[in-house]
């Protein structure tokens, strides 16, 4: 699954760090969610998608249907 | 950006709790294994007594194991699961074996637990770091 997660925290001046203490996991699964070796739980996705106050299709796309 | 986290606080807490209960339980296993040799004589209900703390405080183990996972966050949750899943393929699979060789006597040796626990020890400690280095 691909994300803008990196984009999105990138346009926010946050460090992955930052973004790991927002939602309350570590900055390696912040790490593996950019680099695409890791998909959210979907409680996570939405928590995620609250922090940036975007839909989670807008954030995450599943490359198999293209989204 | 920065928000007090809490969680990491929890999850230090519970890592030093089970350091805590795996210490207490590793010296009571000393205790239990050698205080009958060494310190009481071979005293049948000390030698009980010694062995029930042992099994209370391998429960307390235990307990502290299951908070310190409920405290981690998904992807550590996920690799310790994948790694407990493979310490148990491979202790279960590999101490049977290891059981059958002794039994048609194909190793001279005993087979002992102490072997299988060390096995599913290094097993589960190698998965960890394998798994952690992945996700990296």
């Amino acid at each position: 699954m691909k994300n803008r997660l990196k984009i999105l925290r990138a346009e926010r001046d946050w460090t992955q760090a930052d973004l790991a203490d927002a939602l309350e996991v570590s900055r390696q699964t912040v790490n593996a969610i950019e680099t695409g070796k890791y998909d959210p739980s979907l409680p996570l996705a939405f928590k995620i998608s609250g922090l940036f106050n975007k839909q989670i299709e807008e954030i995450f796309e599943n490359e198999k249907n293209g989204g | 950006m920065t928000k007090t986290t809490d969680w990491k606080n929890q999850m230090n807490l519970q890592t030093i709790s089970l350091a805590k209960w795996t210490l207490a339980w590793a010296l009571t296993i000393a205790l239990a294994t050698f205080g009958p040799t060494f310190i009481w004589e071979s005293n049948t209900w000390i030698s009980f007594t010694a062995i029930l703390i042992n099994f209370g405080i391998g429960l307390g183990m235990i307990l502290a194991n299951i908070r310190h996972l409920n405290t981690q966050d998904e992807l550590m949750r996920r690799i310790h699961l994948e790694s407990m899943g493979l310490s148990l393929g491979i202790g279960v699979v590999g101490g049977l074996s290891y059981s059958i060789l002794d039994i048609s006597n194909v190793i001279s040796s005993d087979a002992e637990i102490s072997h299988l626990v060390m096995l599913i020890a290094i097993t589960y400690l190698i998965s960890l770091i394998l798994k952690v280095r992945k996700y990296k």
